[in-house]
């Protein structure tokens, strides 16, 4: 188990190292700056002066390595920098947007297992049946629908038109407004869970061993819960934790629509002023939230699967 | 002879597909007595799995019973409702299945797996079962059995594994044990012992043993009595001994001379193995008259038209051919 989780960790800083290199590349070919874009935002020419010193403020001047080899060695400092746009330092910035964002993926997460796996199941033990059939055209629904259209939707709804939940924003925090956007967001990956759960179970069912369980004498409620379920749940926890990493990516677009105040939108709102520290810090964010889920569902496995401890 | 244990009688297995329903098994009878070893041959394909399946009412979609009694105790058992069948299986019959590497559970250990046949059958609370799961591994020869119930069947051995498999149909105590190629996926050394072991722990118990195998010598020797299966039929049935002595179905004197032996014949100088030419003809193609026909070396014009019925032979056997003489 800690070689496992030793071996994890060793992973960890050559693909934060990687990515950092590639979103700092990605800056450096993007036309524009931090302060080409204030010329541009219709408040008028900014005195040339001015834009001098503030660029040799943030570094922008200074060659490509340069400036790399310097951020990487304020990272190590656990400083990620200080934002162009609000001057605060971007641990701060982001700091306040953690929470929520988590509480978002973990709210749509919940969701997607809850009805994705149930949906699976019950589909999987009776195959071609009417439960079957609903189900699966609502997986395929979930799957093929665009999550900006069904947050809107969802906001005309239940906000606009049955006036049970508000429309957008964080509020006190509270439940009510999380509901929403946890929907939205965890739609697809629930759809996913309910297909994979389906053959996961259906492939399990035709398994020898459950013959085995069957000729027992087993009713067939025992052989699933005795036999089925936990053999099952290995491939449904490799798609949860692939899932999970990529919702706080798939996070942006449903932060956005419901001005949710987590990680992504302050991503998307950074990139649009090419406030690079801060852009640079939330990816950084993503990309370890990835990295912890990965080292979570490794782990699962080895709880699960005892095939798995033993080998090294 | 008393009421045997088991009467199989005019079975019939359908194979329904969307646009047709096949015979996959028909005209098969056969008993078992009580604590009779009796076997069952034939090449892959031929449908002796499926005929213990359907004692053990474990046929599944496409395939199903569609005719013929299933007679245990003097009961019929082929219309058992789902609770009835769950009260049979394991309990009274028992089955062992050819690959252990696939038939245990890999993620339970095996001490539960033994465990759960005195949790379903005889109420037994899960400590009082794995003990008697323990006393079961110690049953079947697995050395230091306290340790093994706690392992998972990938640190088994193929072997070992077979031996937790038999303890688990034995658990119970059935009157019947369905073994279906129980050491085909075995080595050869470890099969003997997994037979001598089947055999004597019945042989204790008094339990009748249906053996189902490709191997002709391996069931001549282990059954009293055999019945050779081709393409859904029984073509033949007597005792071990009178099948090796005298067979009569041309495909029982194929599958003899394709067995290779050691000694008289070998001394004779070098011989090349005999063999069956062509191969088992699919459900759905069963040629017309007797099924053998197209492989048969005997055939004749009337095997190609008319099915050949069954002819009595001693001791309650049976050969299923025009030419039998």
């Amino acid at each position: 188990m800690l070689l496992v989780l030793g071996r994890r960790l060793a992973n960890v800083i050559p693909t934060l190292l990687a990515v950092v290199a590639l979103v700092f590349l990605l800056f450096s070919v993007l036309p524009g700056s931090f302060i080409s874009g204030m010329n541009e935002d219709g408040r008028g020419a900014i005195d040339p002066a001015v834009m001098e010193r503030m660029r040799k403020e943030m570094g922008l001047d200074d060659p490509l390595p340069e400036r790399f080899a310097k951020y990487v060695i304020s990272i190590a400092q656990g400083d990620l920098g200080r934002s162009f746009r609000t001057r605060e330092p971007v641990t701060r910035l982001i700091g306040v947007r953690v929470w929520p964002s988590l509480k978002l993926v973990f709210a749509a997460m919940s969701f997607a297992i809850l009805v994705g796996v149930t949906l699976g199941f019950v589909a999987a033990l009776r195959p071609g049946s009417l439960v079957d059939t609903i189900s699966m055209v609502f997986a395929i629904s979930g799957l093929s629908l665009s999550q900006f259209w069904f947050g809107l939707m969802l906001m005309y709804l239940f906000a606009l038109q049955l006036q049970w939940l508000p429309s957008f924003g964080y509020g006190d925090g509270g439940i009510r407004h999380l509901i929403l956007p946890a929907i939205a967001l965890g739609v697809g990956p629930m759809a996913l869970l309910a297909r994979t759960t389906r053959a996961a179970v259906l492939d399990v069912l035709n398994a020898d061993f459950v013959r085995t369980a069957r000729s027992k004498g087993m009713s067939e409620r025992r052989v699933v819960s005795w036999h089925v379920l936990r053999n099952a749940l290995v491939l449904v926890v490799t798609i949860v934790g692939l899932q999970f990493g990529s919702l706080m990516g798939a996070a942006v677009v449903v932060e956005k629509l419901f001005a949710w105040p987590g990680v992504g939108s302050l991503l998307v709102d950074s990139v649009f002023q090419r406030d690079m520290p801060a852009v640079q810090g939330c990816i950084l964010m993503i990309v370890l939230f990835f990295l912890a889920i990965n080292t979570l569902v490794d782990i699962a496995y080895v709880a699960i699967d005892p095939r798995i401890r033993y080998r090294r | 002879m008393t009421a045997p244990l088991l009467r199989i009688e005019d079975l019939r297995i359908a194979l329904r597909t969307e646009s047709a329903t096949y015979n996959a098994v028909e005209n098969v009878s056969f008993e078992i007595g009580r604590g009779e070893a009796f076997g069952l041959v034939g090449e892959s394909g031929c449908g002796k799995s499926i005929t213990a399946l359907s004692v053990m009412g474990l046929l599944r979609r496409p395939l199903a019973l569609a005719g013929g009694k299933i007679v245990l105790d003097g009961e019929e058992i082929q219309d058992a409702s789902p609770a009835e069948w769950r009260r049979l299986r394991g309990k009274r019959v028992a089955m062992i299945f050819q690959e252990p590497m696939t038939a245990l559970n890999p993620l339970s250990p095996v001490g539960r797996q033994i465990a759960e046949m005195f949790v379903l059958h005889q109420g037994a609370g899960w400590s009082e079962a794995m003990d008697r799961a323990e006393d079961a591994l110690r049953q079947v020869q697995v050395p230091s059995p306290e340790r093994r119930i706690k392992d998972f069947p990938h640190q088994l051995s193929g072997g070992m594994r077979q031996r937790v498999m038999i303890a688990i149909a034995l658990a119970c105590g059935p009157e019947l044990l369905i073994a279906d190629e129980p050491t085909t996926a075995l080595d050869v050394t470890v099969q003997a012992e997994i037979i001598d072991l089947m055999r004597e722990l019945c042989a204790a118990k008094g339990t009748a043993i249906l053996m189902i195998s490709h191997d002709l010598g391996l069931v001549a020797n282990m059954c009293r009595r055999v019945a050779v299966m081709y393409a859904g039929r029984i073509v033949e049935q007597q005792d071990a001994d009178a099948i090796f002595a005298s067979p009569r179905h041309p495909y029982t004197r194929g599958l003899i001379n394709s067995l290779p032996r050691l000694g008289a014949r070998a001394r004779q100088g070098r011989q090349r193995l005999q063999e069956i030419s062509g191969v088992v003809p699919s459900i759905a193609g069963y040629p017309a008259g007797c099924r053998f026909n197209p492989r048969c070396v005997a055939v004749t014009d009337i095997c190609r038209e008319v099915s050949p019925e069954a002819t009595p032979l001693p001791a309650d056997g049976l050969v299923r051919c025009h030419h039998h003489g």
